[in-house]
């Protein structure tokens, strides 16, 4: 066991992965000798060299489909995307081209595009992006977005022993500003499995990524004042963990979702279709959403802080809900 | 290299369900890379088989057999044959849709083609997708999407595993007039070339991007002066010389095989057909088409053959009529053949493996 921070997690997870099978590579703009725009390539280089740890020309849409086609040819890369917003001029690549090949070709695609994402470090408009709804409407694309320390190495193990295409998304403001026990061994998150991060009797949250540390921070909150909040970190967004959405419903009856993306058509859009039509029954209520409005994300401080869900945001949101 | 024959290399298969036992394989070429007398009749009955077929395939359109649109390589079969042509054992091809003679070349029988055309069940991609859209791992053919220029940063990718391997192999991959100002061919161009990448990229300058001239796609005298721009070697050849084509792209092929990086090799010849079978082609001036239609590659590769001996004209009557008859057989076993089942449409989005 050892304390490691987010972006340590996700630099031991692609580590260890790389010991254990060679044909594992990674690519990406500058994160050899420098180690990344964030760091997460960090010293990766000086233990598995320049064919391994590779820095590739300014062009996403080279990159990943240069991952898509060493795939394959039965190798694993690892792309990265310097911030989840410039996925954006690789989508082609990604959705036509890597998410149709197994469907048209019946020939797996092992890779992994890791995407830094979201905002709360003042990046503006270009640097802070939740992409995961372009790509969560798109078949054949498995989605990952862990929360944790934990989750984040076990989730970048998983994502690349996966024989399918997976984007991971990784959470700038998560980078550093967690920091958790992470076993040292052999060990992975399973793409599908969504995790209870708090149980509780009254609301269901259904969260991911940065949304999650918001929802148990509001659900502290709300345990001071007597409602029990149940937070479903959903950790696989695609294929997301049905039953486990299923039996938290039945158990509360009320549902919060919240994820910093914003609103309309994402993520939240269709776990609220798939809870109406499946568990209408066991509703106490209608399922809410708490969510980025519709816009860009800004860069002034005020403005991005207005556009940002919170803690305190959830915890509004969970008081309405609990008095519905 | 030893002289080396093939059985499917010497007679393209043209019926039979043997994609050719032996796979994709090197030419029997001489020591020096000319061509034997056997090459050049191999490559004659590549470009006659590629008319061949892809009338047969016209005809079904016009007949209503095919499911979606059909393209031809009509005035393209030098290009398409006698690249692939500079191909060897091993090498990757990343065909366009006008080059079903490069399919045939490395192996590709006319039987699965008939099917991916038809949307049979038992096709390449089970009906998923239709003409050259299919990639067939044994044969290492990664046929082309609608995106024009999307697969050439998997092309890219090949050509990485392959360096990173220590392997020998070449990526030979296209694109047209029209398709050469995507994005992602200069990505493509960007990477391979500071990478050293093993790639050698074809552009079929056949005049035409749909309806829009070349004259309104781009503003170079030739489309191999880009290669300057990314520090590589840009040849370009008379598309409708089969000889030409193919040994610009050996040149090119070894330089790949050497590891010293990518090179574009210009092909100018016309489209003789419009875009796809639903188009006239209304906008290409009668006598600009007129003055192609003398310079047809087959007839024009016939005359050498027959200047040099090497074919005759009853030699030519029967290997059109043992094609024909090998296709038709083809296209009348692939229509009897059923469509997948609905239920197939679900399957298969997903790799998943065997239990553990």
């Amino acid at each position: 066991m050892a304390m490691l921070t987010y972006i340590e997690a996700i630099n031991e997870g692609l580590r260890d992965e790389m010991r254990l099978d060679p044909t594992v590579f990674l690519l990406g703009e500058d994160i050899g000798a420098y180690g990344g725009a964030f760091k997460a390539t960090k010293g990766l280089l000086e233990e598995f060299g320049a064919d391994r740890v590779i820095d590739t020309v300014l062009a996403e849409g080279a990159i990943i489909g240069a991952a898509t086609g060493s795939a394959l040819a039965g190798l694993k890369p690892v792309a990265e995307m310097q911030f989840s917003d410039f996925v954006s001029n690789g989508f082609n690549q990604l959705v036509n081209v890597t998410a149709k090949y197994h469907y048209r070709n019946f020939i797996p695609v092992p890779m992994v595009v890791r995407l830094p994402s979201g905002g709360g470090i003042r990046g503006g408009p270009f640097h802070s992006a939740n992409t995961e709804a372009w790509f969560f409407h798109t078949p054949g694309l498995k989605l990952v977005a862990p929360s944790t320390p934990y989750d984040a190495k076990g989730l970048i193990r998983a994502a690349i022993r996966e024989p399918n295409p997976v984007l991971y998304f990784e959470y700038k403001y998560l980078y550093r500003h967690i920091k958790s026990e992470v076993p040292d061994g052999d060990y992975e998150v399973p793409i599908g499995a969504a995790d209870i991060k708090r149980t509780g009797s009254d609301i269901t949250v259904i969260t991911y990524g940065t949304g999650v540390h918001w929802s148990l921070e509001a659900a502290e909150t709300l345990s001071r004042e007597g409602v029990e909040v149940e937070v479903l970190d959903l950790r696989t967004l695609m294929p997301f963990d049905r039953k486990a959405v299923l039996s938290s419903v039945e158990k509360t009856g009320k549902v919060l979702i919240v994820h910093e993306a914003n609103l309309t058509g994402g993520v939240g859009a269709e776990l609220s279709a798939f809870i109406g039509a499946e568990a209408f029954r066991h509703l106490d209520a209608p399922v809410r959403r708490l969510a980025s409005p519709d816009t860009p994300v800004p860069y002034a401080p005020p403005l991005e802080d207005a556009f940002l869900p919170n803690a305190q945001k959830t915890a509004e949101a969970l008081r309405s809900l609990a008095a519905y | 290299m030893a002289t080396r024959v093939t059985t499917n290399k010497k007679s393209p298969p043209a019926g039979g369900r043997t994609r050719g036992s032996a796979g994709p394989a090197a030419a029997a070429r001489t020591p020096n890379g000319s061509l034997a007398k056997s090459d050049l009749l191999a490559l004659y009955r590549y470009m006659v088989l590629m008319r061949e077929f892809e009338d047969t395939i016209i005809r079904l359109y016009t007949q209503g057999k095919i499911v979606g649109g059909a393209y031809t390589g009509n005035g393209n079969e030098a290009t398409a044959v006698g690249s692939a042509y500079a191909l060897s054992d091993g090498d990757y091809l990343f065909p366009m849709h006008r080059d079903m003679g490069a399919h045939f070349v490395r192996g590709q029988s006319v039987d699965n083609l008939m099917l991916m055309h038809l949307a049979r069940k038992g096709s390449l991609t089970e009906g998923r997708d239709g003409t050259g859209h299919y990639t067939d791992r044994d044969l290492r053919i990664f046929g082309n999407i609608s995106h024009l220029g999307a697969m050439l940063p998997v092309a890219c990718g090949i050509g990485l595993a392959v360096k990173l391997r220590k392997e020998r192999n070449v990526v030979m991959t296209y694109i047209g007039d029209g398709g050469s100002n995507v994005g992602e061919v200069h990505e493509s161009l960007a990477m391979a070339s500071a990478m050293r990448l093993p790639l050698v990229l074809v552009i079929e300058n056949n005049q035409y991007a749909y309806s829009t001239p070349v004259s309104r796609q781009f503003i170079v005298e030739r489309l191999s002066s880009r290669a300057a721009g990314y520090g590589i070697p840009g040849k370009t050849v008379d598309g409708t010389d089969v000889l030409a084509v193919y040994h610009a792209c050996r040149e090119a092929v070894a330089r790949a095989r050497a590891m010293r990086g990518p090179s574009i090799v210009e092909s100018v010849t016309m489209r003789m057909h419009g875009h796809a079978a639903h188009d006239n082609a209304w906008y290409v001036p009668p006598k600009e088409l007129a003055a192609w239609k003398r310079k047809d590659p087959i007839a024009r590769f016939e005359k050498v053959l027959t200047g040099k001996g090497v074919l005759t004209a009853a030699m030519k009557k029967q290997l059109v009529a043992e094609l024909r008859s090998g296709i038709e057989k083809s296209a009348a076993a692939a229509l009897d053949l059923p469509y997948p089942p609905a239920e197939d449409a679900l399957r298969g989005v997903f790799f998943e493996p065997p239990a553990r």
